[in-house]
């Protein structure tokens, strides 16, 4: 795919493939050969690297957005729980995904689980696997125990494949996801210095992007975005910088990115799409590729409300270097109304950043939120607050 | 309209004497622990490792349970306001916030004396995604030790080689070693062979007391009577001799009530006439506890099998607690809780109740607080009734937060769903009844 090459091209593109509801470019990838298969998971993480080594199309599926009128959805879900797993069902059942062979449910809290289990009832056809992680981190016990969890959603994926998956294989995938890992990481870099030239209503635009398309162009995409952004010469605003958390499954409307930014914040990280930020580093190419992405799991990946933290000194701690690391002044707690994860985390969070003096706000949202004064409102308040402080 | 016959006065079973004397004995023993110098282990009523716990001479107390006694005693309310003004929000779990806001006022147990804080915080992680975040704000308030268990899901309706030896090695060289270190007892593998030799006794009982309600009419009920018989087999009991002979003298006593043809015992005395059997799935309401079952027992409801008597372990279909494969039989136990299973497992052990217990409908009390039950269970009613062909109902409760208990909503859904059972039952072009 030739990819466009001025950054409001790109933009329009990975903006045009974000409202497509219907995933036309996946399905074109699978209509293009035949015999190919796409691979749909849920936040926040599963090991691309494997679908892909097996010839298949990993598929992020973020739920249905505020571009989708839920009508059969909510008849599956009780008011009081989250949007992201109506609006899926949504997609489900207006057959938008009805070209996705497999989906993969990862532990992230008991909704996504539970919805692993109504796929089975939903699609008996399709290959559906709860993937579990760790939660102990010692090589030789989660990991032991992760690996052969590995072990079998590859044996399961070759059964969708229809061919084996060899080691070689994800080693040359794994490379691939480093490749995507490093070009995604330089966007947030980039970000971070300047934010006034990749705004975040771009930069998440991007990363959806990578939800749908193969990694390679996706790569391809974010070179492109990055050579184009650099260049650019846009007016440096006095926006108050801030870290944005909670945001890793429903997603909030674009809307509401744009909200926060119009209210006079630069975003200058944040943990949206972790799957493409959750293994920090690159993962070892050499030797057993099965046992590096458990090292990397287990070792060398993002802090999130998800994961347990075995050590009580280092809880906030990820989320507190993240805000030096980037320079931030202040946090934003955005969740999911109804979210256990974030909502449960969010005390012990707040607790770690007051006691290091960084000031924070929260809210929550929904992924169909329309109204978004009251958010601008909350935001330009935080902004100007943060700005008297610095001042004084 | 009928008249009721009168209801003879309520006379306590023995069996409910025996309970709660074991349940005063254990919360003195708790609240007597900085006395005694024994250590306290918090953990969670699934995968509830109260087995091993004793041999360490520890004491068990469940969060869980604590806030129940809270729901029940009305005291919840002000608790989970409390920790809402402490920034927990008003969305997740209400056992959480009950605990926490308990916990601020300084707990107190339900002999009036102060609860003491735990010296270990035994995370066992199964079924509920919440019990990982509870016990890290547990750990932050408390400081004390946390050990993790984690207990894989069984996503796939089975148990693997693989999640058993993950969580058999937890055990070995995680949570074993951590409480030898602060309760300074050696592990002894024959006293725990001994406990789990008591589990398997009481379970037997238990799961005979359960199954009773086969009968017609059923002694039991086996979701707001229920929730007091799994009392000690879920809680700090279980693999004691006190459970044993608890669970004993329970089914000689619902032995003579099948022998006598008697139905249930309820708050207000002898139930009358059983017009509907009922399979429900979900935890009960706590707050209202008296309430909500008085709106089954004065329409003649009476629920012959429940999901939430299997939350703390699932033993009617087979499992037992193994003095021959100790640890082995802990994982097993801990991974086929009911909270663990997946949802196409959950839906056909609800259709087998349905069948083997001839009920006449499935009822879902989905509770606000409560991602790791509600989330699906529309789903779960709708395959009941396409596979059973009988009716089901859904109504909408909290455990412990009180403001979501609506009375006359509950009421009149539980009206028109009795009603519809009756249509049900009528036969096809049968009349209906203008008035009762
Ligand atoms: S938004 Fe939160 S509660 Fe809902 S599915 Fe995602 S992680 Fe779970
Ligand atoms: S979410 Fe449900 S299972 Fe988990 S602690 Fe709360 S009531 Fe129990």
């Amino acid at each position: 795919m030739a990819s466009p090459k001025t950054t409001e091209a790109i933009v329009a593109h990975c903006e045009a493939l974000f409202g497509d509801l219907d995933f036309t470019a996946a399905r074109r990838w699978k209509d293009a050969e035949p015999g190919r298969k796409v691979i749909g998971y849920m936040p926040i993480y599963v090991p691309r690297e494997i679908i892909h080594a097996g010839g298949m199309l990993p598929l992020g599926i973020l739920g249905g957005g505020d571009n989708i009128e839920v009508i059969h959805g909510d008849a599956y879900y009780q008011s009081y729980i989250c949007r992201i797993p109506r609006s899926t069902i949504e997609l489900a059942i207006t057959k938008r995904l009805d070209f996705v062979d497999g989906m993969l449910f990862p532990a992230i809290c008991d909704v996504i689980r539970n919805l692993s289990g109504m796929w089975k009832l939903m699609r008996p056809e399709a290959y559906v696997r709860y993937f579990d992680v760790p939660q102990n981190f010692r090589d030789d016990l989660g990991g032991e125990y992760y690996i052969n969890e590995l072990r079998e959603l590859i044996a399961g994926l070759e059964g969708v494949a229809g061919r084996k998956i060899p080691d070689d294989d994800i080693r040359r995938s794994i490379a691939v996801y480093n490749d995507n890992r490093r070009l995604v990481q330089r966007v947030y870099e980039l970000r971070a210095k300047t934010p006034w030239k990749a705004p975040t209503s771009e930069v998440y635009l991007l990363l959806r992007a990578g939800m749908v398309l193969p990694v390679e162009d996706h790569s391809r995409l974010l070179e492109d975005y990055l050579a184009t952004c650099e260049a650019r010469d846009r007016p440096m605003r006095d926006n108050c910088r801030i870290v944005l958390q909670g945001t890793f499954c429903e997603q909030p409307p674009l809307s509401l990115i744009k909200a926060i930014e119009l209210s006079g914040c630069y975003i200058v990280d944040d943990d949206f799409m972790l799957v493409t930020r959750w293994l920090l580093d690159d993962v070892a190419v050499d030797g057993d590729p099965i046992a590096n992405l458990s090292r990397a799991f287990l070792h060398a990946s993002a802090a999130t409300a998800a994961k347990y933290e075995p050590d009580p000194a280092q809880k906030g701690a990820f989320l507190i270097e993240t805000v030096r690391k980037r320079a931030a002044e202040g946090v934003i707690f955005a969740s999911p109304s109804f979210c256990d994860p974030a909502l449960l985390d969010r005390p012990m969070l707040a607790k770690a950043l007051s006691r290091e003096n960084i000031p924070y706000i929260s809210f929550k949202y929904a992924e169909n939120s329309g109204q978004m004064q009251p958010i601008r409102e909350q935001a330009g308040t935080f902004a100007d607050s943060i700005k008297l402080w610095s001042e004084a | 309209m009928t008249t009721k016959p009168e209801k003879p006065a309520v006379v306590k079973e023995p069996s409910m004497l025996k309970q709660k004397a074991m349940i005063a004995r254990n919360y003195d023993k708790l609240t007597s622990a900085p006395e005694t110098g024994k250590k306290v282990v918090s953990t969670y009523v699934p995968g509830n490792l109260n087995e091993l716990i004793m041999c360490f001479d520890m004491l068990n107390n469940l969060p869980e349970i604590n806030a129940i006694q809270n729901g029940l005693r009305k005291q919840s309310g002000n608790m989970i306001r409390e920790a809402e003004k402490m920034g927990h929000s008003e969305d997740v779990c209400s056992y959480v916030k009950a605990d926490i806001g308990a916990m601020a006022r300084g707990a107190i147990a339900p002999n009036g004396k102060p609860m003491p804080p735990p010296d270990l915080l035994l995370l066992s992680y199964t079924g509920c995604f919440t019990f990982l975040k509870w016990f890290e704000l547990l750990r932050d308030e408390w400081g004390c030790e946390t050990v993790m268990l984690q207990v894989p899901y069984d996503g796939d309706g089975k148990v693997t080689d693989n999640m058993r030896d993950y969580v058999v090695k937890q055990l070995k060289e995680e949570v074993i070693p951590a409480m030898e270190r602060i309760s300074g007892v050696k592990f002894d593998i024959d006293r725990l062979r001994e406990n789990l030799k008591h589990s398997a006794a009481a379970e037997d009982d238990f799961v005979w007391v359960l199954q009773s309600a086969m009968n017609k009419p059923s002694p039991i009920d086996a979701y707001f009577g229920g929730v007091f018989y799994i009392g000690p087999i879920f809680t700090a009991f279980r693999g004691t001799e006190d459970a044993v002979d608890y669970y004993k003298l329970l089914r000689q006593e619902i032995e003579e009530r099948i022998a006598q043809g008697k139905g249930p015992i309820t708050p207000e005395g002898e139930m009358g006439e059983e017009k509907y059997r009922l399979v429900v799935e979900g935890p009960p309401n706590w707050t209202h506890f008296r309430d909500f079952w008085k709106m089954f027992y004065d329409e003649g409801a009476v629920v012959v099998a429940s999901t939430y008597t299997k939350v703390g372990g699932v033993f009617d279909f087979g499992f037992r607690h193994d003095p021959e494969n100790p640890l082995e039989s802990l994982a097993d136990y801990c991974l086929g809780c009911y909270t663990n299973r997946n949802l196409p497992d959950r839906v056909a052990m609800i259709e087998n109740y349905m069948e083997a217990y001839q009920a006449d409908g499935l009822l879902i009390n989905s509770i606000k607080s409560c991602n790791s039950f509600s989330a699906g269970q529309l789903l779960m009613m709708r395959e009941i009734e396409r596979r059973t062909g009988k009716p089901a109902a859904f109504i909408e409760t909290d455990l412990v937060d009180p403001r979501y208990f609506s009375a006359a909503n509950i009421r009149t859904r539980l009206e028109s769903y009795f009603q519809m059972i009756e249509q049900k039952r009528r036969p096809a072009g049968a009349p209906t009844p203008v008035a009762a």
